[in-house]
């Protein structure tokens, strides 16, 4: 096969991707594509350095309105800060952060689930009391009450991001484990003397990544708004650092004088949490149709 | 019966896991005395106090005595106004039990008949805009659609209070606000619950009987399609209470929510250490209560014996 | 002594109880039964759907533990070993069963699982090969996923990834009743062609009385958790002992009807294993049962190369 056909074909394919996937689901993945970008470039695409203070301009909302101006298309904050590079900055915070929190919740969660599952007994019962624990309380005020007592410290924060959620894919993870391992071709390699983690690896954890995956297109849009919640409230992140949540928080105090302090940001958290939303939904469907619910 | 020991046991242990996970993590944060009494108290009462909770005796003692007073209502004293932080918390109950009560009430009323609609007509577009709607509704975070109400109704409009409480028109904003996510929640879980309902054998025995469209819905559909939900119900009772604190915080709603958030902000601890456990008592009995129901409306799950798979 | 030689395998299952007070009850999958297979030899078990054959497959594996008794393959005990020995001892020994789309995972090409064991074992991959053609699969066929195969060829591909290790015994627990008649004849060919080309030894569990005859050597007849009788292939067909034996050849629809026996037995309703019946287990649908058969269990006893667990089966035969 020429290259030339190799690339049509490849066109074609990507044509028909298109095609077939719902308008709302691209639009969700190309702005989650940007925000991405965002997340690892805000630094060199912000016009301006996110503290950078610009006394002349403050306060000027966002272009189509009066009183704005082009050096600041987004707006500026009572500093004069530039809206649009703290936005950048701000999602790249509040992204990084929720990733971190989802990543390391699941792998938490995910390696504490196939413990239960293959430990059995006394592990299975000591692990489910900490799901049940986990989930008995909602973490936001647990989380609320360690960063009173213990203080808010960025380790500390993160900390409780990564606990974040951690139960559900335990569960999850056990639940799938113990079925899987019932399934056929588990116990067929285990009749070929594989010893436990070979199957784990090999055939379980494949089969299994599916759900699990879906889950943590679910779990991230409300790590996001955990992160957003704690950082309005000023008990995340707090300056001179930044997140979404951070202006939101700041900005609630100018509504009058300046809406779109707290507006703009606002509606960034929102685009975020709605376009992951609708990829995990789409995803979901996607993996098995009959849970189209 | 056995069940309900089970249930019962378990759920003291959960308590006492909260309890415990306090009680270390106050010790880690420092001297109790300085944490939970207010800087200004006299060195008696210091003195007394550090008896009292016996911290010159190892932990384990200490922890017995931490029981033991928790047992007896004594949290420890708030900074802020030197009141008994049980006291304190207890009166801001009933204010953030009708918030709670209230947003609940509005998810159901919308959440469920949207869900029931949209199941019934499923694919159409009543369907689509329903499931639209709650895909927004739970992605928008509810700290900011209170600021969006705010804005609207309180700076622009002008017809609602932005802060406080007393009449129905403070209620309203706070309660939609905290009520959407979950009437969007809702609404999802009651469509996939009454879908799969509808597509069950024992329905279209129920049509082929001549029974009519209402008929159907409300003698075969709805019964079996709420025992999912009812479950669901009881595990958000977590996430309501979460969302109390911040919508609290947002429309200065003098209730528990509100006195934790500043409680926090300022340290202080007796009030901190009393709220989480309180809300550690209520969502053990959400829990338990919901199990419950759970078990009365399934027969299935009554019946209860395993078989014996090995 | 024996290629395999099993003891009095017991092995009891438990139902929970379905109330506070009453006592969970225990059943016996298998009742004591003790068997010898030689190398090189087909050992065919039939019986009705519970009457512990497949168990007795598991269990002579490893794959299930025994609850009594003993089994030595070459001498060695290969019961309750720790897991290191157990995990060496799969290279001897490997198992093929009725689903074979169900043993293979879907998500990996049918090469990559004729390959594993090898991987598993740090073993060189030559082998392959030579498998497929064994087992008439085409190279390109194994580059596919299970799902693109048909029955027979998955079959295949069990049996080859059974074989890659080189083991001495297989065994088959109903390796060709989900396929049709035609495969069915093709995979049996091919298991006689594979044991006398490698020298196996196999034991074939089925209730298809047909390809048990064409297969075994010897049969043994199971019921209730119990071997009732058992005897080289064509002693078993042409002159059944046990009166059970004799209900289930007769059950065998035969082609010419002049061939069948004036007198048709009926086979009765199979029993409850959770709740056997005193005595000889068989005894209420034997229509020679006499009293002593609902008191005294019949205990398995030699008629010269023939076993047989009857009351009535004197020792003039």
């Amino acid at each position: 096969m020429t290259d030339t056909t190799l690339v049509r074909r490849r066109c074609h394919a990507l044509i028909r991707w298109f095609s077939e996937t719902p308008l709302t689901v691209t639009l969700a993945a190309s702005f989650m594509v940007l925000m991405l970008f965002v997340m690892l470039f805000a630094q060199i695409i912000q016009p301006y350095a996110f503290d950078h203070i610009d006394l002349m301009n403050r306060i000027s909302p966002p272009v189509p309105l009066q009183g704005s101006t082009l050096m600041h298309p987004a707006g500026t904050d009572t500093l004069g800060r530039d809206l649009f590079s703290r936005l950048l900055v701000g999602a790249q915070t509040s992204m990084l952060l929720a990733l971190l929190g989802t990543c390391l919740g699941a792998i938490l969660g995910i390696t504490l689930g196939f413990l239960a599952a293959h430990k059995g007994r006394l592990w299975d019962e000591a692990i489910m009391g900490l799901v049940d624990f986990q989930a008995a309380m909602p973490w936001f005020i647990v989380a609320l009450a360690v960063l009173a007592f213990l203080g808010n410290s960025m380790v500390m924060f993160i900390a409780i991001m990564a606990l974040y959620g951690w139960e559900t894919y335990a569960r999850i993870t056990r639940g799938l484990v113990l079925s899987a391992r019932e399934q056929g071709y588990a116990l067929a390699v285990r009749g070929l003397g594989a010893r436990p983690r070979w199957i784990y690896l090999r055939h379980i954890l494949p089969n299994i990544s599916g759900p699990l995956l879906v889950q943590l297109t679910v779990n991230f849009p409300s790590t996001i708004l955990f992160e957003t919640s704690l950082s309005f409230l000023g008990l995340g992140i707090r300056p001179p650092m930044t997140s979404l949540g951070q202006m939101l928080g700041e900005g609630r105090d100018y509504l009058i004088s300046a809406w779109w302090l707290a507006v703009v940001p606002g509606v960034m958290i929102f685009l975020i949490t709605l376009s992951m939303s609708i990829l995990g939904d789409w995803l979901r469907s996607k993996l098995d149709p009959s849970l189209e619910n | 019966m056995f069940w309900f020991l089970t249930k019962s046991l378990r759920a003291v242990i959960t308590l006492l896991l909260v309890v415990t996970f306090v009680f270390f993590v106050l010790r880690l944060s420092g001297d109790p005395t300085y944490m939970l009494l207010p800087d200004d108290i006299d060195e008696a009462t210091r003195t007394f106090y550090r008896q009292l909770w016996g911290l010159d005796k190892p932990i384990f003692v200490q922890y017995l005595n931490y029981l033991g007073a928790l047992l007896q209502g004594d949290f420890g004293i708030s900074f802020r106004n030197n009141q008994d932080a049980f006291q304190l918390v207890w009166d801001r109950v009933p204010k953030t039990a009708l918030l709670t009560g209230t947003s609940l009430v509005i998810s159901l009323v919308i959440g469920i008949p949207l869900g029931i609609v949209a199941a019934l007509y499923r694919d159409s577009w009543i369907d689509r805009a329903v499931m639209a709607a709650s895909v927004f509704g739970f992605s928008m975070p509810n700290f900011f659609l209170g600021i969006l109400l705010i804005l609207i109704f309180s700076l622009n409009l002008r017809v609602l209070p932005s802060s406080g409480s007393g009449t129905w028109r403070h209620l309203i904003m706070p309660a939609s606000t905290l009520g959407i996510s979950f009437a969007a929640q809702f609404a999802r879980y009651t469509r996939s619950s009454m879908i799969d309902v509808l597509n069950k054998s024992y329905m279209r025995t129920a049509q082929s009987k001549g029974a009519g469209t209402a008929r159907r819905v409300n003698l075969h559909a709805l019964p079996n399609a709420a025992i999912p939900v009812i479950t669901i119900l009881g595990l958000k009772v977590g996430e309501l209470l979460g969302g109390a604190v911040i919508t609290e915080t947002v429309f200065a709603w003098p209730g528990l929510g509100r006195l934790l958030t500043s409680a926090v902000a300022s340290r202080d601890l007796a009030v901190v250490q009393c709220i989480m456990i309180l809300l550690a008592i209520t969502m053990v009995v959400a829990n338990m209560l919901t199990d419950l129901t759970y078990g009365w409306l399934d027969p299935r799950v009554r019946v209860g014996a395993k078989a014996g798979s090995r | 002594m024996s290629y395999l030689e099993a003891t009095d395998l017991v092995r009891s299952y438990e139902q929970s109880s379905r109330g506070l007070f009453r006592k969970p009850h225990k059943f016996r999958a298998l009742d004591g039964v003790s068997l010898k297979l030689e190398k090189g030899t087909t050992l065919g078990i039939v019986g009705e759907s519970g009457c512990g054959k497949s168990t007795l497959a598991r269990v002579l594996l490893g794959l299930l533990d025994a609850d009594g008794g003993c089994v030595t393959l070459n001498g060695q005990p290969t019961l309750n070993l720790p897991d290191t020995q157990w995990r060496a001892l799969r290279r001897s020994m490997q198992l093929v069963y009725q689903d074979a789309g169900g043993a293979l995972d879907p998500r990996l090409r049918v090469r990559d699982q004729i390959e594993e064991p090898l991987h598993i074992h740090n073993l060189p991959l030559d082998a392959v090969e030579r498998i497929l053609v064994s087992v008439g699969l085409f190279s390109a066929l194994a580059d596919r996923y299970p799902h693109e195969l048909s029955g027979g060829q998955l079959q295949r591909v069990v049996i080859a990834r059974a074989l890659v290790l080189d083991p001495e015994l297989l065994v088959l627990d109903e390796p060709v009743s989900a396929l049709d008649v035609s495969i069915q004849a093709q995979i049996v060919n091919l298991l006689m062609d594979l044991q006398r080309d490698r020298g196996l030894t196999y034991l074939f569990v089925s209730h298809d009385l047909g390809v048990v005859r064409q297969i075994s050597t010897r049969v043994a007849v199971m019921y209730l958790g119990r071997i009732v009788e058992e005897a080289p292939r064509a002693a078993l067909f042409a002159n059944p002992l046990h009166p059970y034996t004799r209900i289930l050849i007769d059950a065998v629809p035969k082609p010419d009807p002049s061939l069948r026996r004036t007198t048709r037995i009926e086979i009765g309703a199979p029993p409850n294993p959770a709740d056997p019946p005193s005595g000889c287990s068989f005894h209420p649908r034997c229509p020679l049962a006499t009293a002593r058969c609902t008191v005294e269990p019949p205990a398995l006893r030699d008629f010269g190369d023939r076993r047989v667990a009857c009351h009535l089966i004197k020792e003039t035969v």
